[in-house]
């Protein structure tokens, strides 16, 4: 398989993730913005899902629906292109980043202009679409507000949902003075770091571009099989601006957002804004068939390394998801390394199993990040369709290369404890020679004894002292 | 019924005391249990880590040393995860009868048995940290806190952010060493706001982790499994 792009520089790729992490770990500043953040949602999000007491039922239709439809997706997508093109638009298809970029890029030219409009979207980030469109001369302006502080700081997303989550007030406030100026509308002077006058500066600065702007794209939380209809859901309207305002849309989504009826839409509307931002629903949710009159509609289906992970029968689970990102804002490692550590768009336990089956095992990073995971299972727990994390976590290390040297440990763990003798005899080796233990470990382990003492080793293991006293009788 | 002992290699080789406390208590319960001596391993560790061909064979092997029992007690809820969990995916055919035997000590206490008072006397101030798969792999629920309440004279303080990770994770915790020593370092924060004396868990693997960090920094909290303290009484206790 050539290597996926998943929408991260090449420096973020070169360092494993525990290395990445250790770097994040000893950020306290960004700690604390995680910690604040990721709690603060994921509070939300336990309140208003302990409000459902079907909510169990809800996930297991979603997960069900899902496992349909991935089963199914060859047919849904050919009757979801035939009903869009029936409405009037236009349907491409994409099978990686660069085609799918190519695809964009000559869509927009074609038009004649050099400006669009973004939606916030994982899929056009993950191809990295902002970059090729600005190798062709073509700027695009992230519209989301998130997005846009990441875009004016020159940074990358680190959530799903929050892609600035590793900011705080005080950080976008310097952001904004500092550059808004350089993308269109400069920062009001005297700005401060309330909520409020950040959401109007930004305000100010995205209508105009709203309303100079005659092409858009977009990404899609839903597409319907049955009448070609495409979904988003969001919270700040900017979305619906782009969605209805330029002439010209495209949306690119990945082939995994399918669904095959309207009635199936009632089940995610239920599952994605309570597991996401942690309300009962989100304040807008846009839907659209086709084109307008007087508008021009392009999607822009994309594979992208998805029907590679569709051939996996345990990673394929892994396509159920909705981008909630609930995982993440559960997830204590997520919490403690930040969104960076994965390099990748998808960060925390989604981006963990989804990254290396998009990508490959190749790099030091991919191989990492199933590691990247102390298996405590809050991630399945929350996730709203039910994809049982720990077990593609554990399929996918099975699947990896292994350091020798724990490949060595592990074949001797292993011959010991093929055969009761030979542990009970390892175990008296170990009772003769405690005192011996240093306190520090040597190797690999020290990182056990860097912060951590280890235990006394007994005198006597369990089987010894049952041997001795016939199990305490003598 | 034929009880077995499912002691774990972590417990058998590094905390005999609590396989002792577990003999202890299920013979006060009037319970004779066996400790089939070829045991070995349930074979998380490898599978955990990656190595699954190991796993698949060890977990074989249980169902052959546990198979001809009727019941099989685990003081680990790690253990008792694999066991019910993992091995219905690695092994069906081979495992699908011992499976459903197989209980961690708190449900075998009170699912089979149907005690919660084992007549355990432990006069101290102690908190309790639900392991994760105790927590979210078996789903024990309340079952080790209603053991703990009903030993006499102990004072049982909540755990403030019980149900995050300790940061263990078998080789997690030497694999991604900085994100494990940061999840404990907040975890051991939460037990020391307790005022707590001794940390009890159902296993002893998360408390070995959390137990290397409570002693490197000195904090003079002991750690103790659930087993030891369900075993104490006047006579142990004095
Ligand atoms: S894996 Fe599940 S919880 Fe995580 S983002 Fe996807 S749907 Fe949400």
């Amino acid at each position: 398989m050539t290597r996926t792009f998943l929408g991260m520089p090449a420096s973020a790729l070169q360092r494993s993730f525990p290395s990445n992490a250790a770097k994040a770990v000893r950020d306290s500043q960004l700690r604390f913005n995680l910690r604040k953040a990721t709690h603060t949602i994921r509070d939300k999000r336990a309140s208003v899902v302990g409000e459902l007491p079907d909510w169990e039922e809800l996930r297991q239709a979603g997960k069900a629906i899902k496992d349909h439809t991935l089963r199914n997706l060859d047919r849904y997508l050919v009757q979801l292109e035939e009903a869009v093109t029936a409405a009037g638009g236009h349907v491409h298809w994409a099978r990686d980043a660069d085609e799918a970029n190519r695809i964009v890029a000559g869509l927009v030219k074609a038009t004649g202009e050099t400006e669009v409009v973004k939606v916030k979207s994982m899929a056009t980030q993950e191809i990295g679409l902002n970059e090729a469109l600005a190798a062709e001369g073509v700027t695009a302006y992230e519209t989301d507000l998130a997005e846009l502080i990441v875009q004016l700081g020159d940074d990358w997303p680190s959530h799903i949902l929050v892609p600035a989550i590793h900011r705080n007030r005080a950080e976008i406030r310097e952001i904004f003075q500092e550059r808004m100026g350089e993308w269109g509308r400069p920062a009001p002077e005297g700005l401060t770091d309330e909520p409020r006058a950040l959401a109007e500066a930004a305000r100010l600065h995205l209508r105009e571009r709203f309303l100079s702007t005659k092409v858009a794209i977009s990404g899609a939380n839903f597409m319907i099989a049955e009448t070609g209809t495409l979904v988003v859901l969001e919270s700040e309207g900017n979305g619906r601006m782009c969605l209805t305002l330029p002439r010209t849309l495209i949306s690119v989504v990945g082939i995994e957002k399918l669904l095959p009826s309207w009635r199936d839409l009632e089940v995610f509307l239920q599952l994605l804004p309570r597991s996401s931002t942690g309300e009962r629903m989100n304040p807008y949710t846009s839907t659209w068939t086709g084109a307008a009159e007087g508008q021009e509609f392009h999607l822009v289906l994309l594979d992208n390394g998805r029907t590679h992970v569709l051939a996996d029968e345990v990673g394929r689970q892994a396509l159920r998801c909705i981008r909630c990102s609930a995982c993440l804002n559960v997830c204590p490692v997520y919490e403690r390394a930040g969104g960076h550590a994965y390099g990748s768009v998808y960060p925390g336990p989604i981006g963990a199993i989804l990254t290396p089956q998009l990508r490959g095992l190749d790099s030091e990073l991919d191989r990492s990040l199933p590691y990247a995971s102390s298996l405590c299972g809050a991630c399945y727990e929350v996730c709203p369709v039910a994809i049982d994390i720990p077990q593609v976590l554990v399929d996918l290390r099975a699947k990896a290369r292994h350091p020798r040297a724990e490949r060595l440990g592990m074949a001797a763990a292993g011959w010991i404890f093929n055969r009761p003798e030979r542990l009970a005899r390892a175990q008296r080796a170990g009772g003769r020679l405690r005192r011996f233990v240093p306190k520090r470990l040597p190797g690999p382990m020290s990182a056990w004894t860097d912060t951590r003492d280890i235990p006394d080793i007994p005198r006597e293991s369990f089987r010894g002292w049952w041997d001795r006293t016939g199990g305490g009788d003598r | 019924m034929r009880v077995a002992l499912f002691i774990t290699c972590v417990n058998d080789t590094l905390f005999p005391g609590t396989g002792k406390a577990t003999v202890t208590l299920l013979r006060r319960l009037g319970v004779d249990v066996a400790f089939p001596r070829a045991q070995t391993c349930c074979g998380q560790m490898h599978v955990n880590t990656g190595y699954r061909e190991e796993g698949v064979r060890l977990a074989r092997h249980f169902a052959d040393v546990f198979g001809g029992y009727d019941a099989v007690v685990v003081p680990s809820g790690s253990c008792g995860a694999m066991v019910r969990e993992q091995y219905p995916k690695l092994a069906p055919a081979a495992t699908g009868a011992v499976v459903p035997k197989v209980y961690e000590l708190s449900e075998f206490l009170i699912d089979v048995l149907g005690v919660t008072d084992v007549g355990a006397y432990f006069p101290h101030r102690v908190t309790y940290h639900p392991t994760c798969h105790s927590l979210r792999g078996l789903h024990l629920g309340d079952r080790p806190l209603r053991l703990l309440r009903n030993v006499r004279g102990l004072d049982l303080v909540p755990l403030p952010g019980a149900e995050e990770c300790c940061g263990f994770g078998g080789t997690f915790a030497v694999k991604n060493p900085d994100i494990s020593a940061a999840m404990c370092a907040d975890k051991v924060g939460n037990v020391m706001t307790t005022g707590a004396e001794v940390l009890c868990a159902a296993d002893n693997s998360c408390l070995m982790h959390i137990g290397g960090t409570l002693t490197r920094q000195k904090t003079g909290v002991k750690i103790m499994h659930l087993a030891e303290i369900l075993a104490a009484t006047e006579v142990t206790e004095p």
